[in-house]
């Protein structure tokens, strides 16, 4: 049956009786919409399934802060790469392997001969560590509250005494709120990430929806719930009225998913940190506590980055500007010039949800 | 980072399950499913972990919505998915839209705060 | 020509070392100049391009085709980085075609094949794409590492004699090395293949004309999601396979059934790659209807898992075709025919518009589909 129910969230003729509802409702407000998601798999789904060539004109979805490769910042990069380079075995999402950091990728440490595994979850960094145990294993831990639940989980099971965790992960609520502030950023409406709201409830954006009288409503991925969500926006936006709405149910709770939060809260605390091109913000990194400092590479590891020269093109890079929402990837001069998947010079380039390498690959909002 | 895919628990072995994932068999862990996991239940899985069980029921409905839409009968759909006043309901879950003011509305349900102390569901769990 | 699919790692370093020496003689190695060669290079797409243009064909491309891209009829040189070269002998009654192929593979025997297997098909596949379905013979060269179980290797020169039978075409010349331990991460195989061919019977990559209906010959990414899967150690479970195989017979069947304009087969980088390279050569556009393009559900959901989209890895028993759009039904049929090509399916067609570049009807919308940057990952995101 999970095959069946995934067939029928991709109906297109589903699809454009909700994409001819949207086309309505975009004709009765009357004025260009612009949309906002905060979740990367929102924006792969947009743009594999090409959805946004069905979508009327005057109506932007832009993807924000929502790719957590994107948002790594470069020390947290050169950081693993220091730790590859001293002789521990690196382990980290295949997401990761090819972003900068200052001078490096982990690809380029692998390149060089460094130790670097791609897992596909956090207990295969585990399985690793318990099959070398001569060797610090360190995992490089990237990702929202959906993959900072299971780096949780491992650490709470009490991993080998060679394993550690190198915590780059990032909670995404207190970033939605720098985005509503930033004061060039026009978002008429967020699309929620339906798979961290399952972890976190969509209870959690009350607050924000009260405190900024935005639309907020948590999407799922298929075709069309991504469509459905959108439309669920513009029922909001054109009666005129700020609500939270769960387009997401079948995933989605009011209250998420509390033992993965308890688990979650219980070995992470939030602080404060750069994100990548967008800005230092309060309570949106993840940061292992003090009870699990055994199991922190931070704290086991004096980690010294040699960073060298960072490459002088990183300053015109614009993606912290496209991840607030306030400019489009054809807006850079590096843009498919000097900034290409192949020699990517900011993190949206990299990840296969960055929003410059997906315009490059996809055509961006093609008229085809 | 949301690949989120649903599968089949096909059996299960403490804390690890087999699952099926549209012909594909994998192994996922139950650390953090959070509800009780019986073979044959659904679960969203997320880099290995299960994250969520998924009610057959809510699958249902959410594909009469879409069904709906596509009939035509887009007056049942939107009333289905509460386009018409403002509720969204789905199943026996609580009221699902939540306009500012009216917070907590199907019932203060409790949340787990960043401190990892519980709080009540009427206050700010966003941090 | 050269071959390091998706799936496939670098030799060691000390493997290189051998190779080092010829190019020491004339030329000044700076090694401290930054530049390395990653896995991305490997992949194919534009990072493989680039690399051969910069070491290969900057050095022989005019040598091996002096006046510039097909020359004259029945040749095919270096610079249009075809499956293989061909050349007119004979006062041009015939061309040779030659071709050839390296294959280290990790791991060496896995799901449906194995490198035995492998650096047969891989070479009578690119005969075949060029139009060549009865090869004359092939080549082997072996290089293994001290150590290596005899029965192993047994196992894959069986294997390679069971699948020169199914081509039908014999090992004729060869060479084995033997690298110290702890020198070589497995075992390489290299092909070369020789054919000879009319003329007229050539088929190149860059023959596509608007209106040609595109066909693909089978289920597409079997072989690099199954290897993926393998070679990560993801617990996928049975049910996935690499569809290697000689696929000459059933290009015969085609090329007997109709006009077919151009041909390759879509390994390194998949049928992405392959329909951009096909339609960047023909300066056509190429326009897929992405529900018609056959995938095994196991390897569907495989992908969805991994995050690895199924038209961007290798397939190494399957064949893209240029038809004529009047033939195109018949060379579909003849196909579907054949034991391999039972999920044939016209999937696109070729265009005016959008020369260069591949468009995906989603059944929702449109979009450009690109070739890969790099080396498929997994991803969670």
């Amino acid at each position: 049956m999970a095959t069946d129910a995934t067939l029928q969230f991709r109906d297109p003729d589903a699809a454009r009786e909700i994409a001819d509802r949207i086309d309505a409702l975009m004709a009765d407000v009357g004025e260009p919409v612009s949309l906002m998601h905060v979740c990367g798999s929102h924006e792969q789904a947009i743009a594999k399934f090409g959805l946004r060539s069905m979508l009327p004109e005057g109506l932007a979805v832009r993807m924000g802060p929502g790719c957590p490769v994107c948002v790594t910042n470069m020390p947290e990069v050169d950081e693993a790469v220091a730790l590859a380079e001293d002789g521990a075995i690196v382990a980290t999402y295949g997401d990761m392997y090819r972003v900068p950091g200052t001078a490096g990728s982990l690809a380029d440490a692998s390149a060089a001969g460094a130790d670097v595994e791609i897992v596909y979850s956090a207990s295969e960094a585990v399985e690793l560590a318990e099959e070398n145990p001569g060797r610090e294993v360190v995992f490089f831990a990237t990702g929202f509250e959906t993959t900072a639940a299971p780096t949780a989980a491992i650490l709470a099971a009490g991993p080998p005494g060679n394993f550690s965790v190198l915590s780059a992960h990032k909670y995404v609520p207190p970033a939605m709120e720098v985005v509503a502030e930033l004061p060039d950023t026009d978002v008429d409406g967020f699309l929620a990430a339906g798979h961290a709201a399952t972890i976190t409830g969509y209870g959690l954006f009350e607050a924000f929806v009260e405190e900024y009288e935005i639309p907020v409503v948590v999407g799922g991925f298929e075709p069309l719930d991504v469509l459905l969500g959108i439309e669920r926006l513009l029922e909001h936006i054109d009666d005129g009225r700020a609500g939270l709405e769960n387009a997401y149910p079948r995933c989605v709770s009011e209250e998420g998913n509390t033992a993965a939060l308890e688990t979650m809260w219980e070995v992470f605390e939030t602080t404060s940190g750069e994100w990548r091109g967008i800005a230092n913000i309060p309570d949106a990194n993840l940061a292992v506590r003090e009870e699990y400092a055994a199991y922190d590479a931070r704290e086991r590891f004096e980690i010294d980055p040699d960073v060298g020269a960072a490459d002088p093109l990183t300053e015109q890079c614009i993606c912290g500007d496209i991840m607030a929402g306030t400019a489009d990837p054809d807006e850079c001069e590096l843009f498919g010039e000097e900034c290409t998947p192949r020699n990517p010079v900011g993190a949206c380039m990299v990840s296969s949800e960055g929003t410059c390498k997906i315009w490059l690959e996809y055509g961006g909002r093609p008229d085809l | 980072m949301c690949l989120g895919i649903p599968g089949e628990i096909l059996e299960i072995d403490g804390h690890e399950a087999r699952a099926e994932f549209w012909n594909v068999e994998k192994t996922v862990r139950l650390d953090i499913v959070g509800d009780a996991v019986e073979v044959g239940d659904y679960v969203l899985n997320h880099a290995g972990f299960a994250i969520r069980k998924i009610p057959d029921e809510e699958v249902a409905e959410t594909i009469e919505i879409y069904e709906a839409f596509l009939e035509g009968d887009e007056e049942e759909a939107l009333e289905e998915i509460g386009a018409t006043d403002a509720t969204l309901e789905f199943g026996s879950r609580p009221a699902a839209v939540a306009e500012p003011g009216s917070v907590g509305a199907g019932g203060p349900d409790d949340g787990v705060g960043p401190d990892g102390t519980p709080v009540d569901g009427g206050s700010d769990d966003g941090d | 020509m050269t071959r390091n699919d998706a799936t496939t790692e670098g030799t060691e370093p000390d493997a290189v070392e051998t190779e080092r020496e010829v190019v020491e003689g004339d030329s000044e190695v700076d090694e401290d100049d930054g530049e390395v060669v990653t896995l991305a290079h490997g992949a194919g797409g534009e990072a493989t391009r680039s690399l051969v243009d910069q070491l290969v064909v900057s050095r022989f491309g005019d040598a091996a085709n002096p006046a510039g891209r097909a020359a004259e009829p029945g040749a095919v040189g270096l610079p249009e980085l075809d499956d293989g070269s061909a050349h007119p002998i004979s006062g041009g009654e015939t061309s040779i075609v030659l071709t050839t192929d390296s294959h280290v593979v990790s791991p060496p025997i896995f799901p449906g094949g194995d490198i035995g297997r492998l650096s047969v098909a891989g070479t009578v596949n690119d005969l075949a794409a060029m139009g060549v379905t009865d090869p004359i013979a092939l080549t082997c060269s072996l290089v293994v590492e001290e150590g290596t179980p005899t029965a192993t290797l047994e196992a894959i020169m069986e294997s390679m004699r069971a699948t020169c039978e199914e081509a039908g075409v014999a090992i004729t010349t060869g060479d084995t090395k033997v690298m110290g331990s702890g020198e070589l991460d497995g075992p390489v195989i290299n092909t070369t293949g020789i054919g000879a061919i009319e003329p007229g019977a050539l088929v190149t990559d860059a023959g596509l004309s608007p209106g040609d209906a595109i066909l693909v010959s089978g289920t597409i990414g079997d072989h690099g999601i199954a290897l993926l899967s393998e070679r990560e150690g993801f617990d996928l479970g049975g049910g996935l396979e690499s569809d290697v195989a000689p696929v000459n017979g059933l290009v015969a069947a085609a090329t007997d059934a109709g006009e077919v304009t151009a041909m390759k087969d879509p390994t390194r980088g998949g049928l992405a790659t392959t329909l951009n390279e096909m339609a960047g050569k023909a300066a056509v556009g190429v326009e897929i209807e992405e529900r018609s393009v056959p995938i095994d559900d196991a390897i569907a959901s495989a992908g969805e898992l991994l995050g690895i989209d199924p038209l961007s890895v290798a397939n190494e028993g399957k064949v893209v075709l240029g038809v004529d759009p009047d033939d195109a039904e018949a060379v579909l049929e003849a196909i579907r025919d054949h034991p391999l090509g039972e999920n044939a399916a016209i999937v696109g067609r070729a265009t005016e518009d959008h020369a260069g570049r591949v468009v995906l009807d989603t059944g929702f919308g449109r979009r450009y589909l690109s070739e890969p940057a790099g080396e498929a990952l997994p991803r969670i995101c």
